[in-house]
């Protein structure tokens, strides 16, 4: 795909046609993705007469939003090279720390800096584990997901904590009719989609994930590039957390448990690589909206959940295999 | 599936043809804590049975898994499908405060069924439960002391510390111990708590043992803790020095109590809240029955049924006790 | 010198002696720990782990990883459990009680084969692929069970007795170790341990997995069929879950759709992981492993001892694991910056 992957002095022999514009585009996981979105909305609406329903789907994508903007900086992470299976469980945490402060009498915006800091600094630490120490971030983010939901469960104990009801409802704040969460994730998409094709930020993102030693030998600071993205997912899970807090109206240490596994997937599904290099915002968008429609469009029909699992699990399998399949082809 | 929902969707577009002339069944739906959970299949019976008789239709729905916020997509797509009454076993005492708030905007009828909102009861309409509550721990500590001759050291082993219905029972029993003077010789000597997770139940009834040598019976109200406590007694052969009671589900409890690792239990009548909770909902609807603290009404095979403070109800007044005598009238 | 220098290279070392002050820390505080009433409850807390622990280490030293293992476990107990609940109305009799120990192991060999295939013919992740058959088999678990639970009744009381029964019980009148006794599925777990230490250290293809995971480029260079190693690892990660899988109905005495298994990737991840398999493929030990699941086993057993809640286990366990990362890490950069210095 990139520029550099292309032999720089083709011979006459196997000098290929440039592909026809269709065929790039066809080719490109996030078309998958896109079609699959279409059937989606196609299944769905055969499976419930309720389920069309500008509004309702709108109001279900708010339930998914807090992960699905996770989602997007995993995204960024996964091109680096590395993943992150904590976010959801700093969500809960961070959460149980802004809650906890603020019963305790913080004022609530000193509760919220509280709870943010507490998001980087759950960064920080996997940031050392992975870049400092160098281990494998996998097994680094399945420890320090046990060791976080662990720390919110010792501290909010199994009861749940209550916010204050002025803070509750941010997902009842409509503009122009779209949620406050739903508007955020689109505005975070357009800013980090251009942050990652349009700058050379993100093409060092892109680089660091192709090779990271040759990214190095090329002058990119590497280790600085990927603990700003750690960082930054460690932020942004912390306001995705306190958010659900202001959806939910209260916090429970099981906030978003399971929450790693869908960000994955809609990563996933978008066409984003797992050994990096490779991805797009737009994929992991597309993709967002697509596991929105399938599960909405499940749960409306009453379809059982045990159903959902199996879709969901043949979907990261099959977009898996899709993605593979496209990438190998384009890199002939 | 497809099959059905074809036909259902015939049947909506048949309804909108023939316009409202013929009265739509009211829609009842049962919202569960999670699927699998051996417990609400004897409720749904009940749901069934009961909308079979009179009319309705009914359908059972519930999230893998028993988090506090899986059943929110459940209650917004009941919303959607346009359902007359939503009965739920609520996973959290508030995280679904905003989303019920919404149901009843609508015009739907809410009701808990099997566990309330203890402390928001205003976010649903009534709750039906199968036993008066305050009368669980006393009818439990009788119990117990009936099978060590209200002599020696007793403990508890509960399900999470802070689930709400165990906490309530325990506060009783704590109080009956103090003040009856029938159990003035038994000491309570510990409360643990196994997180309704059949490892963690089985290594605290293990450390009950190790820590308490003279322990002569424990109380576990709660399936899965009896379930494990009982086990424990069973592979250690010590049925005859400590005594396993508490609350558990007669199909999981038969083996024990026909080997007699366990003398006698309690529980109430699942199914009874389910046959109840329909009675009452049609009743609300046609308007037979007001929904006013004080009111009664007749419910058949029950007797008269009381809406007592707070809009709630049972179906029963004292606990049902099980033991070798009566232990196969029972199928659920 | 030599034996501290060995102490301290040797990984197996580190976690012996790290159960050692461990069990020597909380006996101090609580003398009944340092029972041998104690050691059984350990021991019976670690077979299932154990045994779906061998299964992981191999995959994990041919530098992959299986996630699914949990759901294999479920589906595998769910078949087992519906044979024994329905063979009267499939068959018209009542199947025998040892049937379910060869079926589980032969439904688990085949979900991890299943794997085993999406991994090597389509030339995925094995954590991606894992991940979604994580979350297929538990479904299919549902379906197939249509959601019910399998209750005790129905599970034959001899695979229960398993988990009771002794094949040998030290004579009563003998001091201390009187009435102690070793159940049948800890001896079966430390059978299996034994077995995957032979086929690891004494057969071609248990040497060939170290090597493909030491380096998969080179592996195939020196003659190693990688796709057939691959598959069987998989195989054998999948027959080890379905083991484990009777076993839960043999320990727990019932099979739930939901619970069954529910999480277990995590628990066996863990102890493999702090039993000093690297992550990065072609090291780890046997006995590392069976240390590890022993030092999970005493720290379960020892926080309700020491009356810690149980809303700290999680923390606490998050805790071991990076622990044993960094443990990991230290010490074996210790261990080759010493061995350096008495080269000639």
């Amino acid at each position: 795909m990139s520029a550099s992957e292309m032999p720089s002095a083709p011979s006459s022999q196997d000098a290929a046609p440039p592909r026809p514009t269709w065929q790039v585009v066809l080719v490109r996981p996030e078309t998958m993705t896109f079609l699959l979105l279409i059937a989606g909305v196609f299944a769905g609406s055969q499976l419930s007469p309720f389920f069309l329903d500008v509004a309702y789907i709108l109001r279900s994508f708010t339930l998914y939003s807090e992960f699905a903007i996770v989602a997007l900086v995993l995204t960024m992470v996964i091109i680096a090279g590395e993943i992150d299976l904590s976010p959801a469980a700093n969500m809960a945490l961070s959460a149980c720390i802004f809650a906890w402060m603020q019963q305790a009498g913080v004022p609530i915006p000193l509760a919220i800096g509280i709870g943010l800091l507490s998001g980087l600094a759950m960064g920080a630490l996997n940031a050392i584990f992975v870049i400092g120490l160098q281990l494998p971030s996998i097994i680094v983010t399945i420890g320090t997901l046990t060791l976080y939901r662990g720390l919110a469960q010792v501290i909010a104990g199994d009861k749940s904590i209550r916010v204050p009801e002025w803070f509750i409802g941010i997902d009842k704040v409509m503009i122009g009719g779209i949620p406050l969460p739903v508007v955020a994730f689109i505005l975070l998409a357009i800013v980090l989609g251009f942050v990652l094709s349009g700058t050379i930020f993100g093409r060092q993102i892109y680089q660091i994930g192709t090779n990271e030693v040759a990214a190095r030998h090329a002058g990119i600071r590497t280790a600085r590039i990927k603990t700003g993205l750690f960082l930054g997912i460690g932020l942004v899970a912390a306001i995705a957390g306190i958010v659900t807090a202001s959806r939910l109206g209260s916090v429970r240490y099981d906030l978003g448990l399971g929450g790693e596994l869908q960000m994955v997937l809609m990563a996933m599904l978008g066409g984003t690589y797992i050994f990096g290099g490779r991805g797009t915002i737009l994929g992991t968008f597309l993709a967002a909206w697509l596991l929105v429609i399938v599960s909405t469009g499940m749960i409306v029909a009453n379809v059982l959940p045990a159903v959902q699992l199996v879709v969901l699990g043949v979907l990261l399998i099959v977009s898996i295999v899709a993605t593979n399949f496209i990438y190998s082809r384009t890199q002939r | 599936m497809l099959k059905k929902s074809l036909l259902i969707g015939l049947a909506a577009g048949f309804a909108m043809v023939t316009g409202a002339l013929a009265a739509d069944p009211i829609k009842i739906v049962y919202i569960g804590k999670n699927t699998g959970n051996p417990y609400f299949d004897s409720i749904t019976g009940g749901f069934e049975d009961a909308c079979e008789k009179l009319g309705c239709e009914f359908e059972f729905v519930a999230p893998a898994t028993a988090e506090a916020t899986s059943q929110i997509p459940f209650i917004e797509a009941q919303i959607q499908r346009g359902v007359n009454v939503i009965g739920i076993a609520p996973n959290s005492p508030d995280a679904l405060n905003q989303v019920l708030d919404a149901a009843k905007a609508k015009g739907i009828l809410v009701l808990t069924v099997n566990g309330d909102l203890v402390g928001n009861e205003s976010h649903r309409d009534a709750t039906i439960l199968p036993v008066d509550f305050t009368k669980t721990g006393p009818n439990q500590i009788e119990l117990t002391g009936s099978l060590i001759g209200y002599e020696g050291e007793i403990a508890i082993l509960s399900a999470t510390t802070e689930a709400p219905d165990q906490n309530t029972w325990i506060a009783a029993m704590n109080e009956t111990l103090k003040n009856d003077p029938k159990y003035a010789k038994m000491t309570l000597v510990a409360t643990v708590y196994g997180d309704d997770q059949p490892e963690k139940s089985t290594t605290e009834m293990e450390a009950l043992l190790a820590n308490y040598p003279n322990l002569k019976a424990v109380i576990a109200p709660t399936t899965v803790g009896i379930a494990a406590a009982a086990q424990v007694v069973q592979s250690r052969g010590i049925a005859d020095k400590v005594a396993v009671t508490g609350l558990g589900l007669p199909s999981e409890m038969r083996d024990f109590i026909k080997d007699g690792t366990v003398k006698a239990f309690q529980l109430w009548s699942p199914y009874n809240e389910g046959w109840l909770a329909v009675h009452f909902a049609l009743g609300l609807l046609d308007g037979s029955i007001k929904n006013e603290v004080g009111n009664t009404f007749e419910v058949e095979n029950l007797g008269t049924i009381k809406i007592e403070e707070k809009n709630a109800m049972n179906t029963q007044a004292e606990l049902t006790t099980f033991d070798i005598n009566n232990i196969d009238d029972f199928n659920f | 010198m030599n034996f501290l220098r060995t102490l301290l290279v040797r990984r197996e070392a580190g976690i012996a002696v790290m159960i050692v002050l461990f069990c020597l820390a909380v006996g101090a505080v609580k003398p009944q720990f340092l029972s041998l009433d104690q050691l059984r409850i350990i021991l019976l807390l670690t077979p299932l782990i154990m045994i779906a622990a061998m299964g992981q280490m191999m995959v994990i030293v041919a530098r992959h990883v299986d996630l699914s293992i949990g759901s294999t476990l479920g589906f595998s107990a769910m078949v087992s459990g519906m044979l024994y609940r329905f063979d009267v109305d499939w068959f018209g009799f009542d199947v025998p009680w040892w049937t379910g120990i060869p079926v589980s192991v032969v439904v688990g060999a085949l979900l991890g084969f299943g794997n085993g295939v999406l991994i090597q013919l389509f030339r995925l992740p094995a954590i991606i692929v894992t991940l979604g058959t994580l979350s297929l088999y538990r479904g299919l678990t549902f379906i197939i069970s249509n959601a019910k639970q399998i209750d005790r009744q129905w599970i034959p009381s001899e695979i229960k007795g398993l988990s009771q029964t002794s094949p040998f019980t030290f004579p009563e009148f003998l001091p201390i170790v009187g009435k102690f006794n070793i159940p049948w599925i800890v001896i079966l777990a430390f059978g299996i341990a034994i077995l995957a230490y032979l086929f690891l250290m004494h057969t071609r293809m248990g040497r060939q997995i170290y090597a493909i995971g030491s380096n998969p480029v080179a592996a195939p260079l020196r003659g190693i069929n990688v796709t057939q190693v691959n598959l069987a690892v998989f195989t054998i990660s999948g027959a080890l879950a379905g083991l484990a899988g009777i076993m839960y109905a043999s320990r727990w005495g019932f099979v739930n759709p939901s619970n069954t298994g529910n999480g277990f990737e995590f628990q066996v991840i863990a102890a493999v992981v702090i039993g000093g398999v690297s992550i990065n493929g072609g090291v780890g030990t046997v006995l590392g492993t069976v240390l590890g699941v022993l030092l999970l086993g005493c720290v379960a057993a020892a926080l309700p001892l020491l009356g810690i809640p149980g809303t700290s286990q999680a923390a606490i366990y998050g805790a071991v694991i990076l622990l044993a990362l960094l443990i990991d890490r230290t010490v074996r950069r210790q261990g080759i910056v010493s061995l350096k210095r008495v080269r000639p």
